[in-house]
Parts: C-alpha cells; structure tokens; sequence
C-alpha cells in the first residue's frame, strides 16, 4: 500500500530521531506548535487529541523527582526515579552522584547523557544545594 | 432501568489444579485440568464446550492450545491479555459471546508452572524502551513507585503497608488450601523482611506459585439447572490509562476509580451492598489504592483504613477472603482466583472464612504495572 502522506512523513519514526539526537548530545523533547504541550516519549501524534504538528526542541534539562525507588539487589542497590521534567512530561530515569536512598521526592534535578551497554540515555543529577 | 447484561450469565463450574508447588507439570497440563475440574464441578461434559477464553504468560495463543490438549473445537474464542485482569474481562466477554448466542459454554482458564519452572515471575515479553535502559526491577519496582507517591502525598506508612500483608495472612490461615496456611505473621516481620524496592519488603510481594484456575459460565435459563448455586454476573467494566509507570497519570489514582463506578452503575449496586470484596494484591500497596479507587474510603485514606484488622478476619470490611495474591496463590497472573474465590463464598462453601450472608461480590483484577483494570460484581440468586 502506498504510503498516504509520502512528502510528510520524515525518514525515521520518532524513537528514532530521539535516539539520534541524543548521540549527537542532544535531549529533545516533541513540541506541538498549536497547543505548545510537550511530549515524552516520543509519539506520532499529541497524545489524547491528535495534533500531529510535533515540532523537535532541546529540553532545559530540570526536572523534580515525582517518585523514588531503591532496586536492592545482588548487583548493589541502583536508584529507579520517576522524574517530572519542567516541561511537563514524565520520564523513568534514575538520579545519580549521592547514595540511592538520599533521593528525595520534590528534589530538584538536572540531566546529563550518558553511555550505558553501548546506547546513550538521560540520567539525572541532583542541582547543587539539594544533596543535603 | 437494569443493564441488558445484568444476572443474564452466571458462573456454574469452577476448578483449580496445582496451586503452590507442582513439579513435573507444565502450564499447559495445568490450566486443561483445572478445565476438566471446573466442567466436572458444573455438571457439563467437555463435547459441550463451545466457547474458550484463556491468557497466561507463558503462551502466545492460549486459546489454540488449550483448544488442542482438550479437543475442543470453539466456535467462539478470546484470547486478550491485559495482564492479570484479563480473566475479569474475559467475564465481560463471554457474557456478551452467550447474550448473542455465539456460543453456549464457555470456559475460562489460566495456568502456569512459574515457580517450578523458574521460580521468578514469569515476564512477558513485551520490552519497554522507556524503562528497561535503566534495569527497574519489574513489575515490583512500579508498584514501588507508586508506595512512595502515596506516602508523600498522604502519609501512608510503611506499618500501613504491612497491615495489608498481616490480614491477608490471618485469612489464609482460615483457608486450608492457601500456601501459607499455618504461618502467622506479624507487622514487625514485614517491616523487618528483606527490602526488594523501597518501601515494599519480600513480605509486601505476592508469592510465586505455580497454579491453574478456570471457571465455566452459561445463560441464566440453563445456570437453574447446575449441581451448584449459580453466580450471576452482575456487572463487569474495564478502564486502561496506560501501560509503563512512568505514563501512568496520577501514580496514586488508578483507573479503578473509571471502572468501578462503572461496575456499579451496572449493576445497579453501591459499596454498602458488597459483602466480599476481592483485590487483586500482587503488592501490599495495591490493596490500599484499590480500596480507595472503588470508593470503599476516601482517596489517601487507604493506609488508614486497613489498620486495626478492619480488613482482616473479624473487621467490617472482608477483603481477600482467600488470603490473596500475597498469602495464598500467585503464579503470575492471579485474576482467574478471584473469581474462584468469590464464587467459593456466594456458594457458602468458604468453610472456616466464609462470609456470613455472602450474597454480593466485587472483583477488582490489575493488569501491567496498575494498567488494566476490570472491576466485576457477581451474585447469589437473591440479588437477581
């Protein structure tokens, strides 16, 4: 079947383009241009209403942890946080650079890109002041 | 005026083969024979079998399988997996599959062999790329999540969480066939158990257990003829807001709070007419958010509510009767046992826990990482 919008429809689907941008060191988040809503992760179309005028725009990066979780295991205990980003969206995430449980619901943090098992994700760390 | 699918279907047969340990058979021999005990309990020889519903973690076409081991040949099948709430669904289902006479027996099964076969929760396969670059433990590490929302937003404590694990466990001391039966527990042990995910302990989880389930269900005009006291379905809804934690709207409000008013409405019922209430708790948080979303306490009073045994053996409210998720089976997805349960006490064959005059039974199956929820009322022929 041929595609219905061949001029439109760009050359990858969006988790892609994301995971492009961030190996360029980039964090982009999708921006719709008529309701000015953010969206993460990455969709096709504004979530709910359908606005597919998705604009690419870096993220600022801040964010307050929503909720925390330490994973004890065999490997040592590793922080799971669910981070609410000052753009609005939601991401899972972990915070790094102070013990796993120090993590604080309400804490300010910013993110940094890092490698893990050969692909780049978004880790947070806590904004200066907040570790104590 | 009363809801086209109200008390039409009922629940005539229901069986359960392997819960707990049950080395040497596969999830397949599981869900067939407790198949074969559900229809032997119903009355209803195997040939007659015309519908099949089924989801399990460890197969991909579950209805072509159990179809197959049987030699069923269904002229109506589903096959939806949302997780463990699917068996509530498949309640709504096959209701509407017998109201439009698409078939005329339909089988409900489940079965798995995950703690014999591995003894870890059996995952499915379904990646998800938001989460699993930074390797959360799953599914626990969701419902922690959400534990730790609730005590920042509402003052849950830990203690709270415990109480849920303690009356689950008073239950299935009343419940001969739970699998921890005969092991007291105490909110100290809970606290002090091993910590998996911050707030939630090894005691704040369901136990891994093999276990299959099924139940067989019919008309109302043919349910009067069945060895057994019929359960009518009532009323069945479903609500889905999301699939990964991180997606989920409010991570204190479930979509439980869209499908059990829903329920109600259906049924024509309120909470002051439910006299079972079954949750589905893989975690102790679970119990709380789901007392809250139906609408059985105020949203933040969940950790509150259950303190005291006000859910345990000789509190107001009978929760999990069978001991739950937590104490007496869970091996993967525990939606089919609620029903097994509820059904149980509305035939007043509960024994030591049975709930006096048990007429009216809510259900509340959880699917994904508190995704999918279906919330079903069954009753006894007088709520008809």
């Amino acid at each position: 079947m041929a595609d219905t919008a061949p001029d439109r429809t760009p050359p990858v689907g969006p988790e892609a383009r994301f995971r492009a941008f961030l190996k360029e060191g980039r964090f982009m988040l999708q921006r719709s241009c008529s309701t000015g809503r953010h969206v993460f992760p990455p969709r096709v179309a504004l979530p709910g209403t359908g606005e597919t005028d998705l604009e690419w725009v870096e993220a600022s990066g801040r964010g307050t942890v929503h909720a925390t979780t330490v994973n004890r295991g065999r490997e040592g205990d590793r922080n799971i946080a669910i981070i609410e980003l000052d753009e609005g969206s939601r991401m899972m995430s972990r915070v790094e650079g102070i013990p796993p449980e120090a993590v604080r619901i309400g804490m300010k943090v910013r993110a940094r890109i890092a490698v893990e098992d050969g692909a780049e994700i978004v880790l947070f760390d806590p904004v200066e002041g907040e570790a104590s | 005026m009363t809801h086209p699918l109200r008390g039409r279907t009922a629940i005539i047969g229901i069986g359960s083969f392997g819960c707990g340990e049950a080395p040497g058979w596969s999830a397949t021999e599981l869900m067939a024979q407790s198949a074969m005990l559900a229809l032997e309990d119903a009355g209803i020889p195997l040939s007659m079998v015309d519908g099949v519903f089924a989801a399990t973690a460890h197969h991909a076409f579950p209805t072509m399988t159990l179809a197959e081991h049987l030699g069923l040949k269904p002229r109506y099948f589903d096959g939806t997996n949302v997780g463990g709430s699917s068996f509530e669904h498949h309640l709504l289902s096959a209701a509407l599959a017998l109201e439009a006479n698409l078939c005329e027996v339909a089988l409900i099964c489940y079965g798995s062999n995950q703690r014999s076969a591995g003894g870890r929760l059996q995952p499915i396969s379904e990646p998800q790329p938001w989460e699993a670059p930074y390797r959360p433990r799953m599914p626990v590490s969701a419902y922690a999540l959400a534990a730790s929302r609730h005590m920042y937003e509402f003052g849950t404590t830990r203690e709270m969480l415990a109480e849920v694990a303690v009356a689950a466990r008073a239950w299935a001391n009343l419940n001969p066939a739970a699998f921890m039966h005969g092991k007291p527990l105490a909110v100290e042990e809970v606290l002090r158990s091993r910590m998996v995910s911050d707030p939630l302990t090894v005691l704040d989880c369901c136990l891994v257990t093999d276990g299959g389930g099924a139940c067989v269900m019919v008309r109302a005009d043919r349910a009067r003829d069945a060895p057994n006291p019929p359960a009518y379905l009532l009323s069945a809804a479903a609500a889905n807001w999301h699939r990964s934690i991180a997606a989920m709207p409010e991570l204190t409000v479930t979509a439980a709070a869209e499908s059990g008013p829903r329920a109600f409405a259906m049924a024509g019922l309120t909470q002051a007419d439910v006299d079972l209430v079954m949750l589905y708790d893989a975690f102790t948080i679970n119990t709380i958010l789901f007392l809250e979303d139906l609408g059985f306490c105020p949203k933040g009073e969940g950790g509150r509510f259950v303190q005291e045994g006000h859910i345990a053996p000789g509190g107001d409210l009978a929760v999990n009767t069978n001991g739950g998720g937590l104490s007496c089976v869970h091996p993967g997805m525990y939606g089919m046992f609620l029903i097994l349960e509820a059904v149980t006490q509305l035939r007043r064959q509960a024994g030591a826990r049975q709930v006096a005059e048990c007429d009216v039974a809510l259900l509340h199956g959880n699917g994904g990482t508190l995704s999918s929820q279906v919330t079903a009322l069954l009753g006894t022929a007088a709520t008809l």
